[in-house]
């Protein structure tokens, strides 16, 4: 990690049931192994069900920082949902901040309902673009549908997380590689690196 | 193979607050492991039983907290290490036997883990558990960091078999399910055969000889603990402001003092050891300044208990001004946060604070996202069972029209309250209280009650809790219909097998308990159905209301949607039609969307029609018998 800067703090946001848990751990066990210092703050319980569900990441070179980031301090978002991406900002968002973000939207209930509006994902990316420095964009869940299960658009989004060329955010493939074979059955294997292989070429930054 | 069981001394590993409490145990040579799941606990015992073949140990999910201490306090009084693990609600169904462990002692080490979880993030209430362990005169650990947590639990398996007095651990939700770097140490191999000394009986009582001799116990237990390092004061000689903290308020106090730039005015006493109060180290730093700010969470249990420490001992300890609860700074219910921490300590320190960012960035912020971003309420999962169930019910109530009602329970159905499941649940209190509640109010159609009452729950709480107070209903002839929706797990919680699964905690095959026979042999008149047939479920509960004296029972029996899509199996392929689809003309409205409303349905509002979200969709196939317009179509898989 380069600079001063000490922790670094990423969130990964999205829905429950999309992976957001397992997706953080692979994370931070795969920096783990490259010899950082890393903290998880996970909600959900309750929150998989269809609640949104955030992860916060403190990278640190030498202390082991609480589990949850402070107002105004998070240096990447990575949205595995782009409502979720941009619901985040309101607490933890800054003019520095990175953005990534799946593109396809889940609904909330009271949107199926009829109750509220779900915007266009123009007007979503535009948000974002307002409150962070930069943002790159990746259609995961349809490169997953395009691999015949959902389930790994988390994997694809880690991908593009470390396809997004962050100096300071040193996720190698070899060590996540070796993360897979710690926490999946090892036919697990190859389909979820295809997943992180294909995220990291599809990442795209959004034009300014 | 698993990291848990990692035999590589040395390495460091990321493990989620729960795994490491679990290594604690693995490392100080635990045999017997046993709990019944709840969050934020699950993990403790859930990750033991990925490792148990492996490493040669028994673990069990045990039908309740209480039975699960019994097993626990059984495999100890036979000379072995065990661990046993609860929620805050766990432990209060456990406290009636630990009570009497106290006093009688154990004989193997024993450790109780006890999470907790403020703000009542995955729980029905909020409570704070460690006044359980002053009652207990039981000693209580707060690790403050995983590597802590880890170390604790080992040393309570020393201290517990040195005192012969079980020890509790005490978590919170952002200990027990955050992750951070642990390094392994040495997995033990011994292999010592149980064996209960049968000279001596194990009792509560006498209590002249009982009671005194656990008041010894606790305070040998105080020495040992603060030689053990977990207590420590951080920062100058002479601090301007002492900040007494444990367990996750460390972390957050440190982060503060970060953010604020004050680590060089203030000291941290942190206690990791919180009971019995380490006297000692007490006495040396709380007389190093005058102002003394208590940071802990829920409950002012070190507050209350050093401020009455600080009066007996008088002198130096005298006069003190505290900040924390009783003044107002601290907050007394919730969870903290580093920002709760940072406000505070802002607070008593008299610095202005502000966040890192320009005050026109948040308002701007602030604003896109209350514009945009429609808040996500909590529902049942798409292909959800219980909202096919739900579904009939409120059907077959409205049909009834005696205005019948459902008290309910605790696991992903208690989501009932709310849109997804059309209101019908309509209380939630401890495990098994929907079956006692409507036992009692079942009693009352001798006074002129006419609506029918019914009763909810899932399968895991009914072994767990509803089946004493079935019972009672039918030996004193109450009036219910009581719904057991058995979705073969408990689900809520990771879906942990239960005694009508057919398989253990370790993955081996158990002998299978029928709930639906145990209602039988109580006497109940037994009707079993799949709920996703929503026609005949609401035919069948309409059916049992309108004679419904004594008990009834519905056994509505299907697999939880995420555990079947686990196996990639959907039950039908789903497709809306889009000419038959009425959109939101007369006699439809959205009806699907609006009033049904799936997670795996979604409104189109360009074409005006409905849609399936293939991402979504489960394939339960129910949304095909509820569209009026037949326009749903489903194709079995």
């Amino acid at each position: 990690m380069s600079g001063q800067i000490d922790p670094r703090n990423v969130i990964i946001t999205g829905v429950g049931g999309q992976g957001n848990v397992l997706a953080s751990q692979m994370m931070g066990q795969a920096l783990v192994q490259q010899g950082l210092v890393v903290t998880i703050g996970e909600t959900y319980g309750a929150s998989q069900r269809g609640g949104s569900v955030m992860s916060h990441l403190r990278i640190s070179r030498s202390q082991q920082w609480s589990p949850l980031i402070p107002e105004g301090q998070a240096h990447l978002v990575v949205g595995l949902e782009p409502l979720e991406a941009l619901r985040v900002m309101a607490r933890y968002g800054n003019p520095q901040v990175l953005t990534l973000t799946n593109t396809r939207p889940i609904r909330p209930l009271d949107v199926i309902a009829g109750n509220a509006e779900y915007p266009e994902l123009e007007v979503i990316l535009s948000s974002l673009a307002r409150l962070s420095q930069k943002v790159w964009t990746v259609e995961a869940t349809e490169i997953a549908l395009a691999m015949g299960n959902p389930i790994f658009s988390n994997m694809v989004i880690l991908g593009a997380m470390a396809g997004l060329g962050l100096d300071w955010f040193p996720l190698r493939r070899d060590s996540f590689q070796e993360v897979l074979g710690l926490l999946l059955p090892a036919k697990a294997m190859a389909s979820n690196l295809e997943a992180f292989d294909r995220g990291q070429a599809a990442v795209q930054a959004l034009p300014l | 193979m698993s990291i848990l069981s990692l035999d590589q001394p040395g390495r460091t590993v990321l493990f989620m607050g729960n795994e490491a409490l679990a290594r604690g145990a693995i490392e100080a040579g635990v045999r017997v492991c046993a709990a019944y799941p709840g969050n934020p606990s699950s993990e403790i015992i859930g990750s033991l039983s990925q490792v148990a073949e492996e490493l040669g140990l028994y673990v069990e999910w045990s039908v309740n907290e209480k039975v699960a201490a019994e097993v626990a306090a059984g495999a100890s009084l036979g000379g072995l290490r065990s661990l046993t693990a609860m929620k805050h609600n766990g432990l209060n169904v456990a406290v009636d036997f630990l009570f009497n462990l106290s006093m009688s002692g154990c004989r193997g080490g024993m450790v109780i883990v006890a999470c907790d979880d403020p703000l009542a993030l995955s729980s029905t209430n909020e409570q704070d558990t460690r006044p359980y362990a002053k009652m207990l005169d039981l000693p209580l650990l707060e690790p403050s960091d995983f590597e802590e947590g880890k170390r604790m639990v080992s040393f309570a398996f020393d201290l517990s078999e040195e005192l012969g007095l079980p020890v509790v651990v005490h978590s919170v939700t952002r200990f027990s399910h955050a992750r951070g770097n642990v390094t392994l140490g040495a997995i033990p191999r011994g292999q010592d055969k149980p064996f209960f000394d049968a000279s001596q009986g194990v009792f509560p009582k006498p209590i002249e000889q009982t009671h005194p001799a656990l008041h010894r116990k606790l305070r040998q237990a105080g020495e040992r603990v603060q030689a053990a390092g977990f207590n420590a004061y951080l920062g100058p000689a002479s601090p301007e402001l002492m900040v007494v903290t444990c367990g996750s308020g460390v972390g957050y106090v440190k982060e503060a003092l970060h953010n604020l730039e004050a680590a060089g005015r203030v000291g941290v006493l942190k206690i990791g050891g919180t009971w019995p109060l380490p006297a000692e180290l007490l006495r040396e730093h709380l007389a190093r300044c005058q102002r003394i700010l208590f940071f802990e969470e829920v409950d002012p249990f070190l507050e209350d208990n050093i401020k009455a420490f600080c009066a007996q001992e008088g002198g130096a300890l005298a006069g003190k001004t505290f900040y924390g609860k009783a003044s107002g700074h601290v907050p007394d219910w919730g969870e903290n946060t580093p920002d709760v921490a940072i406000t505070v300590l802002a607070r008593v320190l008299g610095i202005g604070y502000q966040p890192p960012r320009p005050a026109a960035y948040a308002a701007e912020a602030a604003e896109l996202v209350a514009e945009l971003a429609t808040p996500r309420t909590l529902g049942l999962c798409a292909g959800c069972p219980h909202r096919a169930t739900y579904w009939s019910i409120k059907n077959a109530l409205a049909l009834d029209g005696r205005q019948g009602f459902t008290f309910g329970d605790i696991g992903c159905y208690a989501q009932g309250r709310g849109p997804s499941g059309f209101g019908v649940m309509k209380t939630m209190h401890a495990m098994g209280s929907g079956a006692g509640l409507a036992d009692g109010f079942g009693q009352l159609t001798r006074f002129g009650a006419e609506q029918p009452v019914l009763a909810l729950c899932g399968d895991s709480t009914f072994f767990h809790a509803a089946i004493p107070a079935l019972l009672n209903a039918r030996y004193n002839n109450a009036n219910l219909l009581m719904l057991v929706l058995d979705n073969s797990a408990t689900a809520m919680t990771g879906f942990q097998p239960h005694p009508g699964v057919g398989k253990n905690a370790m993955g081996q095959a158990a002998p299978k308990v029928e709930l639906a026979e145990i209602c039988r042999a109580i006497g109940a008149e037994v009707v079993e159905l799949d709920p996703f047939d929503v026609e005949s479920t609401t035919a069948t509960i309409y059916g049992l209301l309108q004679d419904l004296q004594g008990i009834k029972v519905l056994v509505l029996k299907q697999e939880c949607a995420l555990l079947r899509g686990r196996r990639q199996k959907l039950l039908y392929r789903v497709a809306v039609d889009p000419d038959k689809c009425r959109g939101q003309e007369c006699g439809c409205h959205r009806f699907c969307t609006r009033v049904f409303k799936c997670p795996g349905l979604i409104w189109d509002p360009a074409a005006g029609k409905a849609d399936i979200d293939e991402a979504i969709c489960t394939g339960c196939g129910v949304c095909a018998s509820i569209c009026p317009a037949g326009a749903i179509a489903r194709e079995a898989v």
